[in-house]
């Protein structure tokens, strides 16, 4: 019984392993081999890689991609820790107003409110520019708000009291008492959004699109195979590439993932 | 309190009521915008058959692909309950692919799925079967490869239904085995609705995010048309428009042809649909969803 069990188990991670062997091996081949149904590379051509960077500005790609996604992880970490605290560990005339206008954002596409906001960054002068993809998260995220007020609201009040019988103002309590305890919420809220924006195409092809010299990533590989005529070898290398950091991140940081994907869907 | 505050009217009110603004004019970007009624929502509805274009495939992709998703998603996430040892390994290796980035793994699998030199047609052909789907590059087959890609990157709906599946009091399953239950009626009568909040949960971010579809399909259209992001507004929703989605026709419109009116127009039809289906969760909870010690948590 655990025999088959196992065996059931190991077909399904084999499924979900195979396009990662095949995009790999698919990346070590010659331009010619890539396009025959051969699996086995002859040779192993380790230069597809290297010549990845000499084809497109990979680090400058790169260096774009991680300013707007640190960039924003700091602004979100800046703007939304004070407000979920407001909102979860001190009372005032308008809290559950507020927290309403929250939910009501939460699940509102980005979509629906892009239209004046390309305008204003227009006027602003600002297209081409990475400015209006990292700014507004220095105003705050809905979805991260909600997320850092769940975890805050699990913190026994008697913490904050006890702070509080002892003189510390609001402010010490947030950063002294309550972010040390809420590390693993922070943290999560912290991966998800560097990752939502080094993945993210929509926002960078919009604000970015004509200006190729502040690309992100995801911009580049979307057109990558098209520049240099279909080579599928190169193409694998550089999805290979872009993958490559957020798979060590994940594997670097496993539990804070899987605690944060849980705690975005249960608590919900 | 207020950077939120002063962020919420510039980022989500403001652009709101503007958006609403606009959807009632013809702009441009290069002349003010001009008041014509009601006129985008009518050429929408009546005129452009690439909205209705754009609505089907969206609806076709969601109708297919977010219940798959959950079934597939308590699917793995039962097996990954099933191991008494290595089940942190197996966790690990199913979680994987949903980390992969969107871009590079719809890349992967236009490649994966290629018609001519991918091992999923050779081994299709290998079974017998003389003409395998053209996946991506078939206007037929184009919507579920990107099924294919959603059920690969299950992850993290996975991660939710096994936290749900483990919270579910061992005594439950006790008392059913007591009273002679078969292993479907547990999952029918005690798994089920135990999980439901998650079910739920899922279907409602499903349609959500459905409607937002874009990284994908993008990159899969320009893949299969070898187009650059200079010229990609010809090819987008390629093949033949069977990836023409409604987040796709919105960047389309608005990015690409610059008719911020009518984009602003489609964008209040996502604001409905949107807000539509968040009412659902408040109410649909209340009905179908059962929680645990009751309430809506």
């Amino acid at each position: 019984m655990a025999v088959a069990r196992h065996a059931v188990l190991i077909a399904v991670a084999t499924m979900f392993l195979a396009p990662f062997v095949f995009v790999v091996l698919t990346a070590l081949m010659t331009d010619a081999q890539a396009v025959t149904p051969s699996f086995w590379p002859r040779p192993f051509q380790w230069v597809n890689f290297p010549e990845v960077f000499r084809r497109i500005p990979l680090l400058t790609y790169a260096w774009n991609t991680t300013q707007i996604a640190v960039g924003s992880t700091i602004g979100i970490l800046v703007s939304c820790i004070p407000v979920a605290y407001a909102l979860s560990r001190m009372r005032w005339r308008g809290r559950q107003v507020a927290f309403v206008l929250v939910l009501a954002t939460l699940m509102l596409p980005f979509q629906v409110t892009v239209v004046p906001l390309y305008i204003i960054w227009v006027r602003l002068g600002q297209i081409g520019h990475l400015t209006p993809l990292i700014l507004p998260s220095f105003l705050g995220d809905a979805f991260s708000i909600f997320l850092l007020r769940q975890f805050f609201l699990t913190i026994p009040e008697e913490l904050s009291d006890a702070a509080r019988v002892d003189g510390a103002s609001e402010f010490q309590i947030m950063t002294r008492v309550i972010m040390p305890l809420a590390k693993p919420a922070i943290a999560a809220v912290a991966l998800f959004n560097f990752l939502y924006n080094w993945n993210d195409l929509f926002a960078p092809l919009l604000f970015l699109g004509n200006n190729q010299e502040v690309w992100t990533l995801t911009i580049a590989l979307s057109e990558f195979q098209q520049r240099h005529g279909t080579e599928w070898n190169l193409t694998m290398a550089a999805a290979i590439l872009f993958m490559l950091p957020v798979i060590l991140l994940f594997f670097l940081a496993q539990k804070v993932f899987v605690e944060g994907v849980t705690l975005t869907g249960v608590k919900g | 309190m207020s950077p939120w505050i002063a962020g919420f009217s510039f980022l989500i009110l403001y652009p709101m009521v503007s958006t609403l603004y606009f959807s009632f004019t013809k702009y441009t970007l290069l002349s003010p915008p001009t008041w014509i009624g009601l006129e985008n929502y009518r050429l929408l509805f009546t005129r452009d058959p690439f909205f209705w274009l754009a609505i089907r495939n969206t609806v076709w992709i969601i109708v297919i692909g977010v219940p798959l998703r959950i079934a597939f998603g308590i699917f793995t996430a039962w097996l990954l309950t099933l191991p008494q040892h290595g089940s942190r390994v197996y966790r690990t290796l199913y979680f994987l692919p949903s980390m992969a980035p969107p871009a590079a793994a719809a890349l992967a699998f236009v490649v994966v799925f290629n018609p001519g030199f991918g091992p999923i047609n050779q081994i299709l052909r290998g079974l017998g079967w003389h003409n395998p789907p053209l996946w991506f590059y078939g206007p037929g087959s184009s919507k579920w490869g990107l099924v294919l890609l959603a059920l690969w990157g299950i992850g993290d709906a996975m991660i939710i239904f096994l936290a749900g599946l483990l919270d579910v009091p061992r005594q439950l399953y006790e008392a059913a085995d007591i009273e002679g239950a078969s292993g479907r009626q547990k999952f029918r009568y005690v798994t089920l609705p135990m999980i439901s909040p998650v079910i739920f949960f899922s279907l409602v971010i499903g349609v959500i995010q459905g409607f937002q579809l874009f990284t994908q399909a993008y990159v899969v259209s320009l893949a299969v048309t070898g187009s650059t992001v200079a010229d990609a507004a010809e090819n987008l929703g390629s093949p033949q428009g069977s990836l023409l989605f409604f987040s796709v026709f919105l960047f389309e419109q608005g990015f690409q042809n610059f008719r911020m009116g009518y984009a602003s127009a489609l964008a209040w039809i996502l604001f409905a649909i949107t807000m539509i289906c968040t009412l659902a969760i408040i109410r649909g909870s209340r009905r179908f969803v059962h929680y645990q010690g009751g309430g809506f948590r």
